[in-house]
């Protein structure tokens, strides 16, 4: 049999259910695995004796016939998910020493279906970043190496850690959330599935806010019908949540089965961007025909308002991000660095708890809001995210879904892209449009580039139709094939 | 439109964020680096065009108006940095 952190999800809740191993054995060997992985950095917190509890009570429920759809599942929890008595620190020095007095919804709803908890992983800080260089608890290091060097990359960010814990088998799977492409672009990087539900699809209750109108949670896994297993368990209603959507959960594993014949594939031409590496433009194509060989039918779409929707969203996530991010003072929780009175107390902490990127996108939101300037950036910024979504909206009354590219490139090495924010951005470029649109997507490892680095593939569905991008997804998980391993896993 | 320093200045006081004299420079070209960039939004044309108030159509959802949540002031301020008699603590703002 396959190590046990060689399992995917599926696997492994086959293998508890015959007994051919306990819960308590599964989180012994992710344990194991994430105290060799250190050096990669992708945890935060681990929390190895709640795992193992967590775990024995799953082995009793299991013997007892009572066992949930997650029962014993090891996880690893994007650390921007409040997680009571857990420290929780967003990947900033602000939130120093906090511990939430509750529990996130996703989570909680993770821990009913009865997986269980390895730890909280490394981020960019307040989820804001494309690399995991921006956390103040230091870089993530991805498990993948180019052929030939020992230059450590990038594993994507901003649910990074979470990426490289997938990756690197630490975890059988991990939240993330998605705010431009948090998810799937690290997914890309890292040569696993990232799945961004619906905006509304998943609770936001107890996810740290970054940009409240575009933050969404989802899974990373090694296969899609394990992002679908753990989609099922993350989603639903949440009354704690004005804008969690009260519709039923689709049995989102049924979905994997749908035959593609019929299925209408768009690609739209304005995603076929200037510059854009040949090893990236022959990996869509194939994506093409891979979709075309199994039933579907492609044509191109129009998305005529796509290069606006990078300086878009560097409007209105800064703009939401400065207004979340005024919390944050030095008084209720976290870091308190004093000042000069109270107001030179909230200088002084923010100051000393934000790191660069964040202050630049406080500022930057700051400028934007401020009384003379809201209508030139702000309120213009919400009429070009109008004509975005009404750019899908268009697409979608000729097809299905959407294929695209994740990302313009594979991964970068730790240091690169740091000088110019403005070129970080750009990673996100094949993310941000759909998340604008609040629309759900998946990235699916695809091939490698010439230098021996995973490259995924999009699929981007109409609002609430995750099955069919599920259905797509695993369409394109089955003709690549994709079944190449990082070398730097742990033992 | 670029910023100056003074207006970097202005901001950063609205955000109520330090920053040092010798951070300044750095960050009047930095910002205005993503602003002249985030400035090609001038070319599109949004006359008539609705603002995104909320991406998935949703009607906005009223409950009851009652008390949900315990009040349990032990684990309100158990986070925070200073705390006396039950209260958070803060620098005298009233002489």
């Amino acid at each position: 049999m396959a190590a046990l952190t060689d399992l995917t999800i599926s696997e492994a809740r086959a293998g508890l259910r015959a007994r051919s191993f306990s819960a308590r054995e599964l989180a012994d060997a992710h344990v194991g695995a994430m105290e060799r992985a250190r050096e990669l950095n992708a945890f935060i917190t681990e929390t190895a004796d709640a795992a193992r509890a967590g775990a024995g009570a799953s082995d009793a429920r299991l013997a007892r016939g009572e066992a949930g759809p997650l029962e014993g599942i090891p996880l690893a929890i994007k650390d921007l998910f409040c997680t009571k008595g857990v420290t929780t620190t967003a990947g900033s020095h602000i939130l120093h020493g906090f511990a939430s007095p509750y529990e996130s919804t996703v989570t909680a709803n993770l821990w009913r279906a009865g997986a269980v908890m390895l730890g909280k992983t490394n981020l960019d800080e307040f989820a804001m970043g494309s690399s995991n260089m921006t956390s103040y608890h230091g870089p993530v290091v991805s498990p993948w190496r180019r052929k030939g060097s020992n230059a450590r990359l990038v594993p994507g960010g901003s649910s990074g850690g979470s990426a490289a814990a997938v990756a690197a088998r630490l975890c059988l799977g991990a939240t993330g959330t998605d705010t431009g492409g948090s998810i799937r672009q690290p997914a890309a990087f890292s040569g696993i599935v990232g799945l961004k539900p619906t905006y509304g699809r998943c609770s936001r209750l107890g996810i740290v806010a970054f940009a409240s109108s575009l933050d969404q949670a989802g899974p990373l896994a090694r296969s899609v019908r394990d992002c679908a297993i753990l989609l099922g368990a993350m989603a639903g209603h949440d009354p704690l949540d004005s804008t969690s959507v009260d519709r039923p959960v689709p049995d989102y594993e049924a979905a994997l089965v749908r035959p593609l014949k019929g299925l209408r594939v768009g690609v739209p031409k304005e995603y076929r961007v200037d510059g854009m590496p040949a090893e990236i433009d022959a990996l869509w194509r194939q994506g093409v025909a891979w979709l075309t060989d199994q039933g579907a039918t492609v044509r191109e779409v129009s998305l005529p308002h796509t290069r606006h929707a990078l300086p878009t969203y560097y409007i209105v996530a800064p703009a939401e991000a400065s207004s979340n991010l005024a919390r944050y003072d030095g008084v209720r929780y976290g870091l308190r660095v004093a000042g000069d009175g109270v107001d030179g107390l909230y200088e002084a902490t923010r100051a000393a708890g934000f790191g660069a990127e964040v202050q630049r996108r406080v500022l930057i939101g700051t400028y934007v809001l401020s009384a003379g300037y809201y209508d030139a950036y702000y309120l213009r910024a919400q009429r070009v995210r109008t004509l975005i979504a009404r750019d899908f909206a268009r697409a979608y009354e000729q097809v299905d879904v959407l294929l695209t590219p994740t990302a313009p490139s594979a991964a970068f090495a730790i240091g690169e892209k740091m000088d110019d924010p403005v070129a970080m951005y750009l990673n996100d470029v094949f993310t941000v449009p759909a998340s604008l649109a609040g629309l759900p997507a998946i990235s699916v490892p695809a091939g490698l580039s010439a230098d021996g680095l995973p490259l995924g593939l999009q699929i981007i569905g109409r609002a609430f139709d995750e099955e069919t991008v599920i259905a797509a997804g695993a369409a394109l998980e089955r003709a690549a094939g994709f079944s190449h391993r990082p070398d730097g896993i742990a033992p | 439109m670029s910023l100056d320093k003074a207006t970097v200045a202005r901001i950063a006081r609205l955000a109520r964020l330090r920053i040092e004299a010798q951070d300044q420079e750095r960050m009047v070209g930095e910002l205005n680096g993503i602003l002249t960039w985030i400035e090609q939004l001038r070319a599109v044309d949004v006359e008539g065009v609705e603002p995104m108030t909320s991406v998935v159509a949703m009607d906005l959802v009223l409950r009851e108006d009652v008390v949900t949540i315990p009040g349990d002031r032990d684990a309100v301020l158990a986070n925070a940095p200073a705390k006396e008699h039950g209260f958070f603590v803060v620098p005298k703002v009233v002489e």
